[in-house]
């Protein structure tokens, strides 16, 4: 498709040849009375450069993770290397601007990249089927129970643990609202979903699905195991939500029995971008593909037995199977899942295990110095991937509000969405942190 | 040819009556005007079915139909081998392609069905 506006000349060929004198005739039947006259109240136009005078003033108000600084950031959305490869493939034009691939027959590019992201994202979840993706994990997250409930009308009661990222949990409920389902918090303790009080809640005949997060927002590790053993004990679906560089060391959920396995794919080559554009990944057991969301590609062949690539299993989706749909999102996050499928195949399945056990070892040396320092300690002693809360002697807004003037970045602080944690915060420490990085912010925290 | 002791519904489904059971399936018309046929969900023995609302799904590569049950009653037999031989349908729909049997909880509503004169005439207007 070109993006060339028209020429005078071309608009004078058009009206031609619909037989329209000038533009004005097309708008006759709007009446006289309510067509706009005079000019739109907009600033005057500016030249190539003063709008990129103006872009770039606006774009110094910005303090983006850099060289300069050091990020801890942790929450959902982490500061990891992308490699050069991945802007360079996707930048490519044909990549970059491409519709959605509804015409097979000049698609074949973009179906396949599509189609082997699902592949990446099954190897690496060890579920059976993935979709094209979701905007990002909350939206993938709130689909899942959205699918739970279109498997199983007749259960109705979710148990949803409260360690799961507050936002996945806020957009859940909105999704869901509108559906007789009951999403059920069960709490936390000692910074894992209390599995005492899951058992307690969990009844045959009444639970739909237990959902659960791990590492959990918290940075914690889940006992998926025993939460799959309860799942299946009365009969619910076991949803799980998963950091996709964890998975390159921790069980994943195809080994726990999940259903649905969800998550949010940023960390796989996506910019942290202020919180987007990401993608969420979204997967399920084959027995239950006839009701997943979201775009999913197929591999067949042509009339001439070529092996082709094409959207499946349309049939689902709502343009065609409209309030019936189980979702009535019909698109994915393309280029971004582009960028995850990249990054993956990229680092292989040792590279990817090698930025997950640095994540991992640089994460708990920060922890142990960090412990070390007066007034800071683990809020938790659960075991731990990427990331931790720690407990601060002074309210942990004002250590964040202290270091960042530093240019030292830590939190969230957990207190926004934990009323009995706001002396607690997040750090995180991803394979870009060098030792000199984390000991300079344990001397920082000395400082506070 | 259509058989002419069945019952028929509005929505293209035929049912048979033998004493309080009723055999029910979709007719050629269905068949034929859905083409291309992918998938078919049927309930499970032992569910609650209504006149008129929907047993199950039918999927051709465009479209999702309902499959309405033309009574009201309790699914005691379910054709499972069906939807891996989803072109029975076009060969044999009366017959081998049955899809459910159902015991009637009130054989009264069989009045509100068409014969198959009725059934006739209907998909001729239905035809533009």
């Amino acid at each position: 498709m070109d993006y060339i506006q028209h020429t005078q000349e071309d608009v004078k060929q058009m009206l031609e040849r619909i037989g329209v004198s000038g533009i004005e005739e097309l708008f006759e039947s709007v009446p006289e009375a309510i067509r706009f006259k005079g000019n739109l109240s907009l600033p005057q136009a500016h030249s190539e450069i003063e709008l990129r005078k103006r872009m770039e003033q606006l774009a110094r108000k910005n303090h983006a993770v850099g060289a300069e600084n050091f990020c801890f950031l942790g929450g959902g959305c982490y500061d990891h290397y992308i490699p050069a490869v991945v802007d360079a493939v996707t930048s490519r034009g044909e990549f970059y601007t491409a519709y959605t691939p509804y015409q097979a027959e000049a698609s074949q590019g973009t179906l396949q990249s599509i189609f082997e992201y699902q592949t990446a994202i099954c190897e690496l979840t060890g579920m059976e089927v993935s979709n094209a993706s979701h905007y990002d994990g909350g939206t993938a997250f709130a689909e899942a129970l959205i699918m739970a409930y279109n498997l199983n009308p007749k259960r109705r009661k979710i148990l949803v643990s409260r360690a799961i990222h507050p936002e996945y949990r806020a957009i859940a409920r909105t999704y869901t609202a509108p559906l007789p389902v009951d999403l059920i918090e069960v709490d936390f303790r000692d910074g894992t979903t209390d599995i005492e009080k899951l058992r307690s809640l969990a009844k045959k005949d009444q639970t739909l699905a237990i959902a659960f997060q791990t590492p959990n927002f918290f940075g914690c590790i889940e006992d998926c195991f025993e939460i799959s053993k309860v799942a299946r004990a009365c009969d619910a679906f076991l949803i799980a939500v998963c950091d996709p560089i964890s998975l390159a060391v921790l069980a994943p959920p195809g080994s726990y029995d999940a259903d649905i396995a969800v998550g949010e794919g940023q960390p796989l080559g996506c910019e942290m971008s202020f919180g987007g554009p990401h993608f969420g990944f979204f997967t399920v057991k084959m027995k239950y593909v006839r009701k997943m969301p979201g775009r999913l590609i197929g591999e067949t062949s042509d009339t001439q037995g070529r092996r082709a690539f094409v959207m499946t299993l349309m049939t689902r989706e709502q343009h065609i199977r409209r309030e019936k749909a189980t979702s009535n999102i019909c698109t994915n996050q393309a280029l971004m899942a582009m960028r995850g499928l990249i990054y993956l195949v990229t680092l292989g399945k040792r590279g990817i295990r090698e930025v997950a056990e640095l994540c991992l070892q640089k994460a708990h040396y920060a922890c142990d110095e960090i412990s070390r320092v007066k007034g800071f300690a683990p809020r938790f002693n659960a075991p731990f991937f990427r990331e931790f809360a720690l407990k601060c002697l002074v309210p942990a807004a004002q250590v964040i509000e202290k270091l960042s003037k530093m240019g030292i970045f830590v939190g969230p602080d957990l207190g926004r969405w934990y009323p009995e944690l706001s002396d607690t915060l997040l750090v995180a420490v991803t394979e870009k942190r060098t030792k000199e990085d984390i000991d300079l912010l344990v001397r920082a925290l000395g400082k506070v | 040819m259509r058989p002419a002791e069945l019952k028929y519904t509005k929505t293209h489904e035929w049912a048979r009556v033998e004493g309080d059971v009723v055999w029910a399936g979709i007719t050629d018309y269905a068949v034929e005007h859905l083409s291309d046929l992918v998938y078919v969900e049927l309930p499970s023995v032992g569910a609650v079915v209504k006149q008129a609302e929907a047993f199950g799904e039918i999927e051709s590569v465009k479209a999702v139909i309902d499959l309405n049950s033309p009574v009201s009653g309790e699914v005691i037999e379910m054709n499972s081998t069906l939807p891996d031989n989803l072109e029975t349908l076009s060969q044999d729909c009366y017959g081998a392609g049955w899809m459910i049997k159902i015991k009637m909880s009130n054989p009264k509503e069989l009045t509100n069905l068409m014969n198959l004169e009725e059934y006739n005439k209907f998909c001729e207007t239905e035809q533009h």
